[in-house]
């Protein structure tokens, strides 16, 4: 497994625990009631710079548990790397206009600020989840 | 399906090569290991650059170590 790979394992991993315990934690704050009017930027803060921080721990750990290992990044991790990106991108597209509409319509902030995290997520996760794939698979040819 | 129709004979070339092993090749082109077995298995076409590294590494042609099937008459 190159060492791209293992990056794109990380922040698949990282991201879809990160969102899960921000979900749960909103969620329980909830407790049933409507969840406009639930506390959440401080999970959501914590939770994103935590994701970060654990990413950066990651890529140091690896280099400490196997510090032998290649780190070289050749044309095919840039053409997967990029191929991925492309399909995550996409969410984040998804993600600004759809809080742009929602400002517009006047939504509560509790709302525009998760579908923009939650674009976020997806972005990372579908992205990461496409280099995993294909690192697997092969690079499709168009 | 296989990512490419393009096919090979970069791991009969390596062992007619003194048995070379896939990390020297990769060394040798410039790329991963990885890449190599990608290479190999038919998971990565490599571009037209990469493939007459390869080639001249084995000092063949390059339609000795790589291959792409007839199209069939219409």
């Amino acid at each position: 497994m190159t060492h791209e790979e293992k990056r794109a394992w990380t922040m698949l991993v990282v991201s879809v625990v990160a969102y899960a315990v921000y979900a749960a934690v909103v969620l329980s704050r909830a407790g049933g009631g409507p969840l406009a009017a639930t506390t959440y930027a401080g999970a959501l803060l914590w939770t994103v710079g935590g994701a970060v921080a654990v990413n950066i721990v990651a890529e140091i750990g690896m280099g400490v548990v196997n510090p032998r290992a290649s780190r070289v990044k050749d044309v095919r991790d840039r053409e997967i790397g990029r191929l991925g990106d492309h399909v995550g991108q996409a969410f984040v597209v998804i993600g600004a206009v759809s809080a742009m509409l929602m400002a517009l319509a006047e939504w509560d902030r509790f709302w525009i600020a998760n579908v923009i995290y939650l674009c976020f997520v997806l972005s990372a996760v579908v992205g990461s989840l496409t280099k995993v794939i294909v690192y697997r698979r092969g690079v499709p040819q168009w | 399906m296989k990512p490419t129709r393009v096919t090979n004979n970069i791991r009969a070339l390596r062992f007619a090569h003194d048995e070379m092993t896939q990390a020297e090749l990769a060394e040798r082109i410039g790329v991963t290991r990885q890449t190599v077995i990608a290479i190999e298995q038919g998971r990565y076409s490599p571009s037209l650059e990469m493939a007459f590294r390869i080639a001249r590494v084995f000092g063949v042609r390059l339609d000795d170590v790589f291959q792409y099937p007839e199209e069939a008459a219409p």
